[in-house]
């Protein structure tokens, strides 16, 4: 028999397979017409079966679609973060945005492969599901044929063909919902995996909707580099003022302004420069004039 | 004569090409038992190509069972050898 079955190859084999297990369920009946309604309550149950598989594996492909977008977002943020990054001159930060764009880049690569693999199987299971529907149809009108026509024993070889027929296909389309429930599985852990991964930030915050480190550091540098302007630019002001007050007398708005200048100053944290030594002789005057001029400030 | 690709569908198939199924099928056997995966892929992609060529679909709604089946598109080896055995991948 061995032998045998060696010599057949697989293509028989495999039917072969097949056809044992129609038997043997044809076996277990009394009455062969009992098969027919045993068999045809299976073949709707299936129908509903595959159905939910479709449905299943449209949701699957449409999370996994979700989660391209949101990977292709973060990806273009990372790069718009590194081109700002190197625009003020911080290759580290730069670098540091297109390591996570390439992490993002090779997680939404896999994604696409299984993505086309879902897709795949979307297609395949919805053709199946007509295919089994167009022999669901067929078997109830060829069941109620015999049962009209035929006595039991009459009956049992028009059953038969019938009946491993419509096996064979229920025994396919079981086949290809399993494999389309382990594809999903699969995707369903690589999709929950990712969602963790973009939770911890690991890809980019931003995309979890809280600031990322990157982002933070490069706001923190335009705000320095504000807050640099802001500077030079009263300091500008002083300078120009400066004489006056030495030579013609302060009056309160060149104190505020000053006042402003310091504060600024002191706000600007490890990214303000130290003031600058010119700043001094400025400052001093300032500091000194309510004393030297009491009658124009608002002394005693 | 009936062929099965699983997953496709059922092909009616003249006789005549049958020769170059069984030809392509002893080597799709040889591969799985010697654990030759590229072998393996080359016979079942040629038997597949072959039987989708030389056949014609048979009507969807149509209860004849097959007298041959062949393993889906993208099965691997070890599927094939699971189909082999009655308590493998065939549900029910």
């Amino acid at each position: 028999m061995k032998g045998t079955a060696a010599r057949m190859g697989v293509m028989k084999r495999v039917s072969l397979v097949f056809k044992a297990k129609a038997n043997k369920a044809l076996d277990k009946m009394e009455d062969p017409r009992e098969t027919l309604d045993y068999s045809y309550q299976r073949q709707l149950e299936l129908l509903t079966k595959v159905r939910r598989g479709v449905a299943d594996v449209a949701t699957s492909r449409k999370r996994v679609e979700l989660q391209m977008n949101q990977l292709q977002q973060s990806s273009n943020k990372l790069e718009d973060q590194a081109r700002k990054a190197l625009g003020m001159g911080r290759e580290d930060l730069a670098r540091a945005a297109l390591e996570r764009k390439a992490s993002a880049q090779s997680q939404l690569n896999d994604l696409q492969v299984q993505y086309a693999q879902l897709q795949g199987e979307e297609e395949k299971l919805t053709v199946a599901s007509q295919r089994l529907q167009s022999k669901v149809d067929a078997f109830r009108t060829r069941k109620e044929t015999i049962k009209a026509t035929y006595t039991a024993a009459e009956a049992q070889t028009r059953i038969n063909e019938a009946f491993s027929g419509i096996s064979e296909e229920m025994g396919d389309v079981g086949m290809a919902i399993q494999r389309a429930e382990d594809k999903t599985a699969q995707m369903q852990a690589r999709a929950g995996a990712i969602d963790e991964l973009m939770a911890s930030g690991a890809l980019d915050d931003a995309i979890g909707g809280r600031r990322d480190d990157i982002q933070s550091e490069l706001d923190m540098m335009a705000a320095s580099s504000d807050v640099e302007r802001e500077l030079s630019r009263l300091k500008g002001e002083i300078t120009a003022s400066a004489p006056k007050q030495l030579e013609g007398g302060a009056n309160g708005t060149s104190q505020a302004t000053q006042g402003q200048g310091q504060s600024t100053q002191a706000q600007g944290g490890p990214y303000a420069p130290p003031p600058p030594a010119q700043a001094q002789p400025a400052g001093l005057p300032a500091s000194d004039l309510p004393a030297a001029e009491p009658q124009d400030g608002e002394g005693p | 004569m009936i062929v099965r690709i699983q997953g496709e569908g059922q092909f009616r198939i003249d006789d005549a090409a049958t020769a170059e199924l069984n030809r392509l099928d002893t080597e799709l056997e040889a591969a799985v038992n010697h654990n030759d995966e590229a072998a393996f892929s080359a016979a079942l992609d040629g038997l597949l190509a072959q039987v989708r060529a030389q056949g014609s679909p048979l009507p969807p709604d149509t209860l004849e069972p097959s007298d041959l089946i062949l393993p889906h598109q993208d099965s691997s080896m070890d599927e094939v050898r699971k189909l082999l055995t009655e308590d493998g991948l065939i549900p029910g």
